[in-house]
């Protein structure tokens, strides 16, 4: 994967598009993460585009300076948070007197209690999809490089 | 016939002769990365094929976890083995394809019991899905049925679905993440699959 990816640094076109796209594609994500209540979309598939994007930014420029960008302890840190929140959400129902995750009891108004609670649950999906995939792939991609350089460098996880 | 239903079972024969054609090209082909990317085309197929079902919800997530991550995890662990199979020894078994074909003639017989393709009186339409279709508007309020399904009537589901993504990644973790000062070529590290 070491090999690949600097072979793909030279490689100008893939840069450039790659920088103008990626800004895009965590828009898109965040776009499908909030109106997953309105359209097609919620917290798995904004999850998996908010990686994507970071995994072609390690694809293009190389996994240690993604890893620069967003340090393995940032994705643990939200591959854990997603699960705490979803789990909260439901803690926080209890604690309201209602059943787990009945959202009822997060608000006065029936309504408003549904969508704070599906918003909040769908923050958690797509927090620790998006915290898995990129740690999936960084252990992937960081063995990889382990065993092609058997150097001690600090791309892969720390 | 109404030319709208020609041209959409028009498409679904197409997608699903290139569904087929992909999967045996999978079958065959000895190069994994070709085999790889075959999957994510395959995929990509299944999502159009869900479009076309007015299923976009999950053609979404097929085109982003099937086509999208799952490629990309594939080709990573093409990184640590090598991207060609190795040549087994050509043994065709007549006992395999027979029973192969039995238990797909059996499972043909067995789809006969099943309704109709978009039959209203069949019981997955009548079970719970008119409730949430009627009902909630009212109960929810929000616009997608998906996402108030998902999130809301079945939020226990989907809260077991992220422990398995969040185990699957702690999985993976454990078994290859700490890659430092760690001997070439010890064992290999399969991380557990993960669900959409």
């Amino acid at each position: 994967m070491t090999q690949q990816s600097s072979d793909m640094q030279q490689k100008i076109i893939l840069r450039v598009v790659s920088k103008l796209l990626i800004p895009f594609i965590l828009l898109f994500g965040l776009y499908v993460q909030w109106h997953g209540d309105f359209g097609p979309g919620g917290g798995f598939q904004a999850g998996v585009i908010f990686a994507s994007a970071y995994v072609l930014y390690a694809l293009i420029f190389g996994l240690g300076t993604m890893r620069e960008a967003l340090p393995s302890w940032i994705t643990r840190l939200v591959l854990s948070l997603g699960v705490l929140l979803y789990s909260g959400v439901g803690v926080i129902c209890l604690i309201n007197g209602a059943n787990f995750l009945d959202y009822y009891s997060l608000s006065a108004t029936p309504k408003v209690g549904q969508h704070i609670g599906i918003l909040l649950v769908e923050a958690g999906v797509g927090m620790t999809v998006f915290g898995g995939i990129v740690t999936i792939f960084c252990a992937f991609a960081g063995r990889a490089a382990a065993d092609i350089n058997l150097t001690d460098d600090d791309e892969g996880q720390q | 016939m109404n030319i709208e239903i020609i041209t959409s079972d028009l498409l679904n024969v197409a997608m699903l002769v290139f569904m087929g054609i992909t999967g045996i090209a999978i079958a065959r082909i000895r190069s994994l990365f070709a085999v790889v990317m075959l999957s994510g085309i395959y995929s990509l197929l299944g999502a159009t094929l869900y479009v076309i079902l007015d299923a976009v919800d999950v053609a979404f997530t097929e085109a982003a976890v099937g086509a999208g991550a799952s490629t990309i995890l594939m080709i990573g662990t093409l990184a640590l083995t090598s991207e060609r199979e190795k040549a087994t020894p050509n043994t065709q078994s007549f006992k395999a394809l027979a029973v192969c074909s039995l238990l797909g003639l059996a499972l043909i017989y067995a789809s006969l019991d099943m309704p109709l393709f978009g039959d209203p009186d069949a019981p997955v339409h009548q079970h719970v899905a008119p409730r949430y279709l009627n009902d909630s508007g009212d109960e929810i309020g929000l616009p997608n049925v998906v996402t108030s399904v998902l999130a809301s009537y079945r939020s226990f589901d989907t809260m077991g679905e992220i422990f398995v993504i969040f185990t699957a990644a702690v999985g993976v973790l454990t078994l290859i993440g700490r890659t430092r000062r760690r001997i070439k070529g010890d064992g290999d590290g399969t991380g557990g699959g993960h669900d959409q």
